[in-house]
């Protein structure tokens, strides 16, 4: 219970009021359509390098969660779904506000999402310490493998084509070791002057997730934004929590559905939802009434992409290997203070890790109290013209990938990287497993070297590298991910559907 | 085979291409660049992205890379004039005229570019520049005067 010890941090003016701040901003973030939590995050970091570790990391995990629970908005009174989290929500949800029913389902969707959330984060609080003591073990194969597992898990899981998810992880391994190399101090693959300092991980985030953005944003043209949204009308509290009182099963299973898919690194939230979703219809004996604007669907999927917030940040926490795209930005937080998360983490930085988990735990709260106020305000923003949210995103872009290090060529480099990521994704290619490699590059690197220096010294790569029952095990997990993907895109093949 | 499947195919082939022959590159420095040992983590990384690379083309040149939407003629007309203006901001407007001024440039142009609303309007024009420079003042006071940030000065701000 030495989480307990460490609440007061939470409550310290500032990092409170940055928890209020990053709560309220990304409830409104994500009811915006078209800005992800990944990218509101991103361009958030930029914000944190005049705060204390801990302070900018509440306000960048008050902001993930808060985008994550926010999209239910723009869901349900517009059937926009802010985020691919909320794709299940809108189904249900936007039946029951054209059938008047808006304000409750905005009441059990925040509902739902703050109990999935605070579940969630109690996992990471249970968990993560037993991994931790668990990754002590780990050496620098299983580090090595660890890392290469977690490039492998999400270019198979997060794309649609095999090739092009390996190929998307290979490109981001590949730019992380753009630059001077650590130990010898050669030179690597710098073409330009811009690359002399290697690829900074936080103006990349910024590029690969909200120029793909804008670009998409501009893509339309010059055509006359219409949001038809629907009216709602005032209710009792009370009501909606008899309504979630009598829809427990699907509470039940969107929080275990969630929990569950959060640990399995590159699944996320999107799936999460889908997955409680169908898995609720499935066991209600009312399935026709599903589509229509029947609650437990919104309460399953909001209660289930908020679940696997907490323990999506278990594998990042414990082993430094972010279980998503939005866990490798709390990554980037991380490391632009000094702090590498990993087995001792909580033995170097109590304070900076407990404090974080906590402030989630107090957020899901906070989330659950504005989100009902500000939800019904919060969906004006989807009435903003794309083309003055595409020029706002482009130029905090701009100014948030300069202000990194002060320097043009972090422009640059934002620049060349978002628009390339705007063009390969239009051919197939997939942002998460290149951002993946981006950042788990030089933890690969580190320990292939540091394990080849053991292995020059003892039996040889080989016996090292692949020998012992955890390495097996990671390789075996490494080839099945690999095969997996395979597997599928075969038998999507053969179906016809696109691979 | 119909003109959309050759479209599709291109598509596909060019960036297929462009990815082989970054791979080969990245491997050939890999294998050619001294000291050896700097060099043994982008060699195992490198040989894998090759392969995958090859792969990928095959699979482009074969027709069978069919998903992504690919790019059609009216998105890349709707889009070319922003990524001219982030290029022109970027290689130019910033550097010269100043971070500021050239960033409020850069999102009055995509503002007006991009909105449906008359251009011979002086109302709209007036409520463009009134936004722009409304959201400018925001960006300063966060940058500047909270983050401390020093931006570039051109012959303005």
């Amino acid at each position: 219970m030495e989480f307990l010890q460490y609440f007061g941090g939470v409550f310290e003016p500032v990092s409170f009021m940055l928890l209020l701040g990053g709560t309220i901003g990304g409830l409104i973030l994500g009811a915006t359509p078209g800005l992800s939590p990944t990218m509101a995050v991103a361009l958030l970091i930029p914000f944190t390098f005049q705060l204390e570790a801990t302070q900018g990391l509440i306000l960048l995990g008050a902001a993930y969660t808060a985008t994550v629970a926010g999209g239910a908005v723009s869901a349900i009174l517009l059937r926009i779904p802010g985020a691919p989290a909320n794709i299940a929500t809108a189904l249900d949800g936007h039946e029951m506000a054209r059938q008047g029913r808006g304000t409750e389902a905005l009441h059990v969707s925040f509902l739902a999402s703050g109990i999935g959330g605070i579940v969630g984060v109690l996992l990471l609080i249970f968990l993560t310490p037993i991994l931790a003591q668990w990754a002590l073990a780990f050496g620098p194969s299983h580090l090595f493998w660890m890392a290469i597992l977690g490039v492998t898990v999400i270019g198979s899981l997060d794309s649609r084509s095999f090739v092009k998810g390996l190929l998307s992880g290979c490109l981001g391994l590949w730019l992380s070791m753009i630059g001077y190399d650590d130990i010898q101090g050669a030179q690597r693959f710098i073409f330009h002057d811009s690359l002399t300092g290697g690829v900074n991980i936080i103006t990349a985030l910024i590029g690969i997730f909200a120029i793909p953005q804008v670009i998409e944003m501009l893509a339309k043209g010059r055509v006359e934004h219409k949001v038809t949204s629907v009216q709602v009308e005032s209710q009792s509290l009370f009501t909606s929590l008899k309504l979630l009182g009598r829809n427990v099963k699907a509470l039940s299973i969107g929080t275990v559905v969630g929990s569950i898919i959060g640990l399995i690194p590159g699944v996320g939230g999107q799936i999460a939802g889908l997955l409680a979703y169908d898995q609720t219809r499935k066991f209600s004996k009312d399935k026709d009434s599903f589509g229509k604007g029947n609650p437990a669907g919104v309460i399953a999927a909001e209660s289930a992409n908020n679940a696997m917030v907490g323990p999506s940040l278990v594998p990042l926490l414990t082993l430094s290997i972010p279980g998503s795209p939005t866990a490798a930005v709390l990554l980037g937080g991380l490391l632009i203070h000094g702090i590498f998360p990993g087995s001792d983490l909580f033995d170097n930085y109590p304070e900076v890790a407990w404090t974080f988990i906590n402030s989630m735990l107090i957020g899901q709260v906070l989330m659950v109290i504005f989100g009902i106020w500000v939800a019904r305000h919060a969906a004006r923003v989807a009435h903003v013209p794309p083309p003055i949210m595409a020029a706002a995103v482009m130029v905090l872009a701009l100014f948030g990938s300069y202000s990194v290090q002060q320097s043009m060529g972090d422009v640059y480099v934002m620049l060349v990287l978002g628009l390339s990521m705007y063009l390969l994704e239009k051919v197939g290619f997939s942002a998460a497993p290149l951002v993946l490699g981006l950042i788990l590059g030089p933890i690969a690197e580190a320990n292939f070297i540091q394990g080849s220096m053991i292995a020059n010294a003892t039996d040889g790569p080989m016996v090292y590298f692949m020998s012992g029952t955890l390495n097996l095990f990671l390789v075996v997990l490494v080839i099945a991910s690999i095969a997996y993907s395979f597997i599928s895109t075969r038998s999507a093949n053969k179906t016809g559907a696109p691979a | 085979m119909s003109t959309t499947a050759d479209t599709s195919r291109v598509q596909h082939l060019v960036p297929g291409v462009i990815i082989l022959v970054l791979a080969a590159t990245v491997a050939y420095l890999s294998f050619t660049r001294e000291p050896a040992d700097a060099f043994l983590f982008p060699r195992f990384i490198s040989s894998v992205m090759l392969l995958l690379a090859v792969w990928n083309f095959i699979r482009a040149f074969l027709g069978m890379a069919r998903i992504g939407d690919g790019l059609s003629a009216p998105v890349v007309r709707n889009i070319l004039p922003g990524v001219v203006i982030m290029s022109v901001f970027a290689l130019f407007a910033a550097k010269y005229l100043g971070f500021y001024l050239a960033s409020w440039f850069a999102f009055l142009s995509v503002y007006s570019l991009y909105d449906p609303a008359s251009h011979l309007n002086v109302k709209t024009w007036a409520r463009r520049v009134f936004v722009t420079t409304a959201f400018m003042a925001v960006i300063y006071c966060l940058f500047t005067l909270l983050l401390k940030v020093q931006t570039p000065r051109g012959l303005f701000l």
